[in-house]
């Protein structure tokens, strides 16, 4: 079935302006499309390296749920923060989650409106990893609160104590964008679903998987009416995602710049954070994209170019984060402010050190490989890279939060940081939480949105001219 | 070619319900809809696994009305955001911070778009639903094993039973006519409904179950209990600490209080000198300081006043709005704020040092103790200093030099 693909590899990467480099495979039909995207949902069992995959996976996920039961019948103290870091892991997991999803966002709704159409093989892909990375992302602040059965005092409700939330503050901003953020990420996966749940419905052959496709797929028929209001339900999605997620990643920003310590109060953070966002979020599909095209057979619709595509976004994106780097400490120098400029030297020669280097190498110098073409387009090395940006994203939001809370106005006040077990633990447990959710996705929905492949198929729309 | 599938095992027997004809190119499916649109129908559908550029125009559909909708939702979160924050943080509950609006708008930006960007996207997905009557589990279409079973590969056009212009004998070759390859006639059983038992019977026992634990929850509120309710959170009500005046059993007297061990001195109880830690002598406020006053005493003095007392009793001491607190606080119009007096004033002026001393250590009316920070030997050096801030208001020309008295004249 596979009608593959190296035979063609030139041609996806073809850079002659005369004729447009192919979507996917050349020669692929509506019907090829359904077999490849279907063929992992309809194996009535999984290979078994999916097993032993999801095996791993969830039980990460429950020693992670294990570690959120203790630290919620214990107390925060059984994390590392102190006086004066009152946010260490906590906070850099939960930015990094937020983070991680917002390239889903991009690809999704950006791409969407910018008629990027080599985005319609891989958004379903990144809008389910936003899902899942912003499930392990709201973890985090909920369980940080402590007292996590007060969550509810976040919510304007009117209550016997006769007060309400403070509006003006930027940790009220973040609950109604996370959470916003999470819903209508939501929304727009599962509309997107729609279609290809009823061609799951269509070509199931048991009873349950029948009607467990049938329900989620309500009853969808492709009619054109149907179509028409889809289509426009669609694209507002799109339109309102965009802004959305800009917005989603300043405000999380605000969290830090509004507050007055050296490090933090900064005017540069929104763009910057939103910047390094969609740069860890690439990282993170090309991280999931280059096994996942490989294992579940998906060569012929995630080309060479698409994985091209997105290094091109990590590599400027990269270029964004480092000038954000060197601004820093320029505004420091230039702001003639003491407190200001011994924080930036002290990132870069102070304790953590270490940290501010590792993120250095790890999201400026290492994504310049990617300036090669050979790089872009090299599976295995651009893995490792994306892993490495990953990694250097983790510790940019380590860098930020930990080392300007730990050296604060006051030398009295001075704390170093040490994460225990259980932060180390649950670290690596959302991680597990992430690949559990990822897999059972990868295994039971369909990871390409068939209906928008099939529109970007050579003759999809008739000779007629539009 | 028209086939029937429709089961008619419960002797009832099926109906047309539509005629569905299939087509091999988006072309042939848009030529066939225009002649359609064209013939006047109405309940009748183009089916395709994607969306087909042109097809709506084809069809002669009008543009949908979710915009509207979505504009709709969009200004409601709009509106809904601003009237909760203006009410909840300026109206219901105004915090006043350093004197800043309380219709702060900027501020209230975030929140309002957030509020408009989730109403709209419910508008956009609900109204994709409502629009499209969706879920809608049965249709005519899904009569047809051949539109099943095409596994949305397959170009079709529908027309439903319900249509005015409906005729099953003739419908079939009109589609053919119009370039279908393969056309049948969809029946069903009369009555079925399109949401299936099974389905029903699943949500409610759903809502059924989970209806339970918040009953019972309800009912134990509800009824009265003679002994204290289940504490689920426990938080810090009961500690495991004696609290003031309890018995316990560890020692021999029974007090949880103990008395002090014999022959320990207490933070402070070692302060015996009566003038010099409280300003007293024999019972009255001294007269006199408890050491010489000296330059370098005069000199800590003014740059302690100028530290904790300025603030509210000014630089010189002259009260109401001079020091910048107090200032602040009637700009504010704080209410409970107490005026801080005058130390020129007669009722100060005639005080004994012992008793400016005292009114440092102790507080006065709302004035707090400042004997936390300021060393007794620290305070005497304030009183010396207000006193000489209070001479040189009440100054006489005796108490200028003789040699310079001339000068002033």
């Amino acid at each position: 079935m596979s009608v593959v693909s190296a035979a063609y590899e030139h041609e996806h990467l073809s850079d002659d302006p005369r004729h447009r480099a192919p979507l996917t495979t050349p020669g692929l039909t509506a019907s090829q499309v359904d077999d490849i995207v279907a063929r992992t949902p309809e194996l009535p069992r999984a290979p078994a390296a999916w097993y032993a995959a999801f095996t791993v996976s969830a039980a990460v996920a429950a020693m992670f749920f294990a570690l959120i039961g203790y630290l919620i019948v214990t107390g925060i103290g059984v994390w590392g923060n102190n006086h004066p870091v009152y946010w260490a892991f906590d906070i850099t997991n939960f930015v990094f989650w937020i983070g991680i999803g917002h390239a889903g966002t991009l690809i999704s709704a950006i791409l969407f409106l910018f008629r990027q159409k080599w985005r319609t093989s891989i958004n379903r892909f990144a809008e389910a990893m936003t899902i899942f990375a912003v499930i392990c992302a709201l973890i985090f602040p909920g369980i940080h609160m402590g007292r996590i059965w007060l969550a509810y005092w976040m919510a304007p409700y009117p209550n016997q104590m006769a007060m309400w939330p403070q509006f003006r503050s930027p940790l009220m901003w973040d609950v109604f964008a996370v959470s916003t953020y999470f819903t209508v990420s939501l929304l727009f996966w599962y509309l997107g679903l729609i279609p290809d749940l009823a061609v799951l419905r269509d070509r199931a052959t048991g009873w349950w998987r029948k009607r467990l496709y049938g329900l989620f797929a309500l009853g969808w028929r492709g009619s054109a009416r149907q179509w028409h209001v889809y289509e426009r339900a669609y694209l507002f999605l799109a339109a309102l995602g965009t802004p959305l997620v800009l917005s989603v990643h300043s405000v999380v920003s605000t969290d830090f710049s509004v507050a007055q310590l050296p490090g933090w109060h900064t005017t540069i953070f929104p763009p910057y954070f939103v910047a390094g966002a969609i740069f860890s979020g690439f990282g993170m599909v090309v991280t999931l994209m280059v096994p996942a095209r490989q294992f579940f057979g998906l060569k012929d619709l995630i080309t060479v170019r698409h994985l091209d595509n997105m290094n091109k976004v990590i590599l400027g994106t990269s270029c964004m984060v480092g000038y954000a780097y060197g601004l820093e400490f320029f505004t420091a120098w230039y702001s003639g402010n003491a407190y200001e400029q011994f924080v930036f030297i002290n990132r870069a020669t102070g304790p953590y050190a270490w940290a501010y280097w590792t993120m250095v190498l790890c999201n400026v110098v290492l994504p310049q490989l990617f300036w090669f073409r050979w790089a872009r387009t090299t599976p295995w090395l651009m893995w490792l890279v994306a892993i490495g940006v990953n990694i250097g994203m983790w510790f940019e939001r380590f860098v930020i939060i930990v080392t300007s809370l730990s050296r604060d106005y006051l030398p009295s006040s001075w704390q170093m940081f040490v994460p225990t077990w259980v932060d180390l633990g649950m670290l690596v447990g959302s991680f597990g939480l992430f690949f559990t959710c990822f897999l059972l996705f990868c295994r039971y929905l369909p990871m390409v949105a068939m209906a928008e492949v099939k529109q970007i198929l050579p003759g999809a729309h008739g000779s007629e001219k539009h | 070619m028209v086939e029937s599938n429709a089961k008619s095992e419960t002797g009832r027997q099926p109906v047309p319900v539509g005629v569905l004809g299939q087509f091999d190119h988006p072309d042939a499916l848009k030529r066939a809809a225009a002649a359609l649109r064209d013939a006047g129908f109405r309940n009748w559908d183009v089916h395709s696994p994607y969306p087909i550029h042109g097809v709506e125009r084809a069809m002669g559909m009008r543009p949908s009305r979710l915009p509207w909708l979505v504009l709709l939702a969009g200004l409601t979160g709009i509106g809904l955001a601003l009237a909760l924050q203006i009410w909840t943080n300026a109206i219901d509950y105004p915090i006043n911070i350093s004197g800043k609006p309380l219709f702060s708008i900027p501020a209230f930006v975030p929140i309002t778009f957030e509020l408009m960007v989730l109403l709209a996207a419910f508008a956009a997905f609900g109204g994709a639903l409502v629009l499209n009557l969706l879920p809608q589990f049965g249709h005519p279409v899904f009569c047809s094993r051949r539109f099943v079973d095409s596994g949305r590969t397959g170009f079709f056009i529908s027309i439903e039973a319900v249509d005015p212009k409906f005729d099953a004998d003739q419908l079939p070759a009109l589609l053919s006519s119009l370039g279908a390859t393969h056309t049948e006639v969809l029946f069903d059983l009369p009555g079925r409904e399109s949401y299936p038992g099974w389905l029903k019977i699943g949500l409610l026992s759903v809502c059924i179950v989970a209806a339970v634990p918040p009953l019972l929850v309800a009912a134990y509120r509800a009824a009265p209990k003679s002994e204290p309710r289940i504490h689920i959170i426990q938080d810090m009500d009961f500690q495991e600490k004696y609290k003031a005046q309890t018995v316990s059993p560890l020692f021999a007297d029974g007090r949880s209080a103990r008395p002090d061990v014999e022959g320990v001195v207490a933070l402070g109880m070692a302060e015996e000198d009566e003038h010099l830690y409280r300003g007293f002598l024999d019972g009255k406020p001294a007269e006199a300081f408890p050491m010489p006053v000296t330059m370098p005493m005069m000199q800590t003095g003014r740059e302690l006043f100028n530290v904790y007392c300025s603030p509210c009793h000014g630089r010189v001491g002259e009260g109401g709005v001079t020091g910048i607190i107090s200032a602040r606080a009637v700009k504010r119009q704080e209410g409970t704020w107490t005026m801080p007096l005058s130390l020129h004033a007669d009722s100060v002026v005639d005080q004994p040092v012992g008793q400016l001393f005292e009114t440092i250590t102790a507080g006065r009316r709302t004035m707090p103790s400042y004997s936390a920070q300021i060393s007794a030997a620290d305070r005497w050096a304030i009183v010396a200093y207000i006193r000489a801030l209070q001479r040189s208001r009440h100054a006489t020309i005796d108490d200028v030099p003789e040699e310079i008295r001339s000068n002033l004249k």
